[in-house]
């Protein structure tokens, strides 16, 4: 049976569909089999992040209403071996995913893969309750800015009511804390909440630290995951990011800007 | 201009303060909003049982029940207000 693992914040535009598409990427890496299910039904977009937006002929919607199989609706990733992507539906019926119908499909998704790995829509409505409800871990991407911290507080508060864990009684849903566009030298200027002051806040346990990097966007406009670019930090960042998730225990690298030699500060460069 | 900055940065290194402040409001708003989740869950569904328990001994209207819940040290005091109606007293 494999594992759930909701990627999720509250708050848009922190970094979920980039950090799924990363973390699914670097478990596919370490030989274990990984779908990553869209669930911004409306708003596809890992397909693009992922890389594979022409190939999608199927969603999970149309798995739900029985109009393809699950089988049929997978895209095979072309560079990790046993990487697969559920697409969302682009249709605009915000009630398309019933509550049934997520279930089964995670239900089978858990049967074939050791991790299924959900990319949770914006904000706390159904869409984000669904992508959440299965779950037995939770990476919580934060930025470190007041509105996400804040956000990501409330999502946590769900996370610990409303998820089939929670109503069952069972062992809480595991929580990670994913910090995302972290800048190192604003932190040092005093400007940004440092990671220190986000794990104070919020509570739950680092997973990583990952550094604002021009790399991330490169990444996108091409349609790699992030994790592939093993040149950048960011993408450093997420594979240390998924060791942790796998129990591997690593110092959180990139928590230091690289200091500018005297005649660099001199010369203002 | 470049020479005279790298003294000045070094002499008074003047940070900013806004990363502290964005911590403290932080603290505060997030505690008050972990307490209200607290209450919200049960609450409305109490007060509604609650009425209509009432209900069947006096004629009260939704209004005249208010439920809260307080601190008061290390206790949590669940308080209940009931008005009852003029004419069922007489």
């Amino acid at each position: 049976m494999g594992k759930v693992i909701v990627v999720t914040s509250g708050k848009g535009g922190v970094g979920k569909t980039t950090s799924s598409a990363a973390l699914a990427t670097g478990l596919a890496q370490h030989g274990f089999s990984v779908a990553v299910v869209d669930f911004d039904v409306g708003l596809r977009n890992l397909d693009l992040v992922m890389g594979c937006e022409r190939r999608v002929v199927f969603d999970f919607v149309n798995v739900i209403n029985r109009e393809a199989t699950l089988h049929q609706a997978l895209i095979r990733d072309k560079r990790v071996d046993n990487l697969y992507i559920l697409p969302a539906s682009q249709t605009r019926d915000k009630d398309a995913l019933t509550f049934e119908g997520v279930a089964e499909v995670i239900e089978d998704l858990r049967e074939r893969f050791d991790y299924v790995v959900c990319d949770s829509p914006a904000g706390i409505e159904r869409g984000a309750q669904m992508a959440m409800y299965f779950a037995d871990e939770a990476v919580v991407v934060t930025n470190p800015e007041v509105s996400s911290v804040r956000d990501s507080d409330r999502v946590l508060g769900l996370l610990a009511s409303k998820t089939r864990r929670a109503e069952q009684e069972d062992e809480p849903v595991r929580e990670h804390l994913l910090l995302a566009r972290y800048d190192t030298l604003r932190v040092e200027q005093g400007e940004m909440l440092s990671m220190d002051d986000v794990v104070e806040i919020l509570a739950i346990p680092l997973l990583g630290v990952i550094p604002e990097s021009s790399a991330v966007l490169q990444a996108s406009n091409s349609g790699i995951p992030v994790i592939l670019d093993q040149e950048c930090d960011a993408g450093q960042a997420y594979s240390d990011a998924v060791g942790r998730l796998l129990g591997e225990e690593l110092p959180h690298r990139f928590l230091q800007s690289r200091k500018k030699g005297f005649f660099a500060r001199l010369l203002g460069g | 201009m470049k020479f005279f900055d790298y003294f000045r940065t070094k002499t008074d290194s003047r940070k900013s303060d806004s990363a502290r402040v964005a911590k403290g409001r932080l603290q505060i708003i997030v505690a008050h909003e972990r307490s209200q989740s607290r209450k919200l869950d049960y609450l409305p569904e109490l007060q509604q049982e609650i009425l209509k328990v009432v209900r069947r001994y006096v004629d009260v209207d939704e209004k005249s029940i208010k439920i809260d819940v307080g601190q008061e040290g290390n206790c949590e005091v669940l308080e209940l207000n009931v008005i009852l109606p003029e004419s069922s007293v007489a």
